[in-house]
């Protein structure tokens, strides 16, 4: 009641707006089942272990021994498989948990919660920020745990660096994270608000990964790529962050599979404005999609 | 008199060109409790979604608490609790964290929801389930909790959308303590149910709804008695002369003879005219040995109405009495 005097004894509607913090509780409510289903968190952490110790160490010894015979120029930092495609696991298993993290949304329509929230003075687009920054925990989680377990089975990231510049990368791939697991978390809520069932959302993630997962330079080079593939690939929000991750652990002239890769800031920054502008778009989709959504 | 709290006007609202809602006008006063019956698919769930705004309002004009409902949804929001028809908890947050999930969405100051939350658990009996996950409790206990939940923020009105379906008798009962309970603190109830007797024994004033109008109203003992006659029913000393002298009432229809004594139709409220009856017939010097008085019950007002029976499907339409609706 005082909290309602308060916000109509407001003068400006929007002043209202902007001090509501309603989202931190959808954020709480996430993340307290995310904790309380064990399973789910080991699950989530297990997965990519196992992408890193099994494709990971099958993949690299073929790989060394395929480029063994290349010359590489004198001084050239030459990157290991597994370092290379340890960025990439980190962006796959990044993008995998974003896209599930609005399935929440689509249980909570079905069996839960959702006519609560939509039938409460909470804007709408709170839950959709709310599902966001506790995908977005979810992530930094995981990529944690990867990057931990990833230098444990002889991941060389962040070579020669000192702690500082290591908090810094850090700090740099989490920002990458942050911002390309947002975009998905917004498109995977837009997608199970307008789903009615579990397996139709299953249906249509599973024809998103696909691409996402194939045209894009997570685990292999996309050089060789046929030109459309390779066109497309510029345009995935994976192939972005995957740049940006690997700028940050491996570094910004490296050689991998034979091939010379050499990131410039530049091209650091048009990738994260590129994720930006997809989380901006996916965003308002979603915030479409909330407004429209009728659920009774 | 008390204020309309809530006022619906010309509500019409349509699915794909089908009319679920066509032309619904009615008001609740303050401090009631108002039902709103009909059979299913008769409209009441679109109606109730559109005060409770969870559908927009396509045409008519709906206000609540003194807000515009099209205009100031918000504050609409912020006036009303609401106990939806199907269970809308979340199964794994404990019955503590479903009412501090609902006060924090309805931005009520930490202190005032530690306060609520307590109050609540007492109200509605769950103290020692506190820190129970809600896919632990009974059915009656979730009812309960989200009932509690509804009236967290004091709203002023509350909605209750068949709140005891699926509920056994024993807690039905309770439910409607709680409910009376809380009207009687001052909260106006909007009800639906599918339990006649429930609503004929808490309403003050009931609509009934059919093909998306409202196709009757008035107070419960106002709609059954405007269904037609109570019938008494007596075997006394000496029938004859019974009969004769109670055909001399005013108040008296008709009486007919049968083998198990007098069946005796009623133009007035049976329960008024049963005791003149008994006296007259006293005084008299004719004793009785058996009485009873059957009233039709808001089933057969709900049958006469509807044109639908629950126990005979194949009914159709029965014909309609010429019945006002009723005046306040």
């Amino acid at each position: 009641m005082r909290e309602r005097e308060s916000c109509t004894a407001c003068p400006c509607p929007k002043e209202c707006a902007k001090m509501s913090w309603e989202f931190l509780t959808i954020y709480w409510r996430d993340m307290l089942r995310f904790v309380r289903f064990r399973i789910a968190l080991v699950v989530s952490l297990i997965q990519p272990a196992l992408w890193m110790a099994l494709y990971g160490a099958a993949m690299s010894s073929n790989l060394s021994r395929l480029s063994s015979g290349l010359d590489l120029p004198a001084g050239a930092a030459s990157v290991s498989y597994l370092t290379f495609m340890g960025a990439g696991v980190i962006a796959l298993t990044t993008l995998f948990t974003s896209l599930f993290g609005g399935i929440t949304l689509l249980f909570d329509k079905n069996w839960g919660l959702m006519r609560e929230l939509l039938a409460s003075p909470m804007p709408r687009n709170h839950i959709i920020l709310g599902i966001g920054l506790s995908g977005v925990t979810k992530s930094f989680i995981q990529v944690m745990v990867i990057m931990g377990f990833g230098l444990l089975i002889g991941v060389r990231f962040f070579p020669g660096y000192t702690p500082i510049q290591t908090a810094g990368a850090i700090l740099g791939v989490l920002l990458f994270v942050g911002v390309f697991s947002l975009g998905f978390l917004f498109l995977s809520s837009a997608i199970s608000m307008s789903m009615d069932t579990p397996e139709g959302l299953q249906a249509v993630i599973t024809i998103l990964t696909l691409p996402l997962f194939f045209a894009s330079n997570a685990l292999y080079p996309i050089d060789a790529f046929p030109p459309l593939v390779k066109l497309l690939s510029q345009f995935n929000p994976l192939t972005h962050l995957v740049n940006g991750v690997r700028y940050f652990t491996v570094g910004q002239d490296f050689y991998a599979i034979g091939i010379h890769y050499v990131y410039s800031g530049s091209d650091i920054m048009i990738s994260f404005l590129a994720l930006t502008g997809f989380a901006a778009a996916m965003f308002l989709v979603a915030w479409r999609v909330f407004q429209k959504a009728v659920v009774t | 008199m008390s204020q309309r709290i809530i006022e619906v006007k010309d509500l019409e609202y349509s699915y794909n060109g089908f009319k679920a809602v066509d032309g619904v006008s009615f008001f609740v006063r303050e401090g009631e409790i108002f039902s709103f019956l009909g059979p299913n698919g008769a409209g009441k769930s679109t109606v109730i979604n559109i005060l409770t705004t969870l559908l927009p309002v396509q045409k008519g004009s709906v206000s609540i608490a003194g807000h515009d409902l099209a205009k100031e949804p918000q504050a609409v929001r912020r006036s009303i609790g609401i106990v939806f028809q199907d269970e809308t908890l979340d199964r794994d947050l404990t019955v503590k964290e479903t009412l501090e999930l609902h006060g924090r969405i309805y931005s009520m100051p930490g202190g005032e929801r530690r306060e609520r939350i307590e109050e609540i658990i007492a109200l509605v009996e769950l103290e020692d389930k506190r820190n129970v996950r809600t896919r632990f409790l009974s059915g009656g206990m979730k009812r309960r909790l989200e009932i509690g939940r509804g009236l967290m923020t004091r709203p002023q009105v509350l909605f209750l959308d068949e709140p005891t379906i699926g509920l056994d008798t024993q807690t039905r009962r309770r439910l409607w303590e709680y409910i009376q309970r809380v009207n009687d603190s001052g909260t106006t109830i909007f009800l639906t149910t599918h339990y006649m007797d429930e609503a004929d024994q808490v309403s003050n004033w009931i609509d009934i709804l059919d093909h998306g109008k409202i196709i009757a109203s008035g107070e419960p003992s106002a709609l059954k008695n405007a269904l037609g006659s109570d019938m008494i029913y007596l075997d006394t000393s000496d029938n004859a002369a019974s009969q004769s002298l109670l055909e001399a009432l005013k108040s008296v229809r008709s009486i007919k003879s049968t083998p198990q004594g007098l069946a005796v139709t009623i133009n007035a409220d049976g329960t008024r005219c049963l005791p003149l009856i008994m006296n007259r017939l006293q005084e008299k010097g004719i004793s009785i040995s058996s009485v009873n008085l059957k009233k039709p019950t808001l089933d057969d007002v709900f049958v006469h109405y509807t044109g639908r029976d629950i126990r005979d499907a194949g009914a159709g339409k029965l014909h309609r009495l010429p019945l006002p609706k009723g005046v306040r």
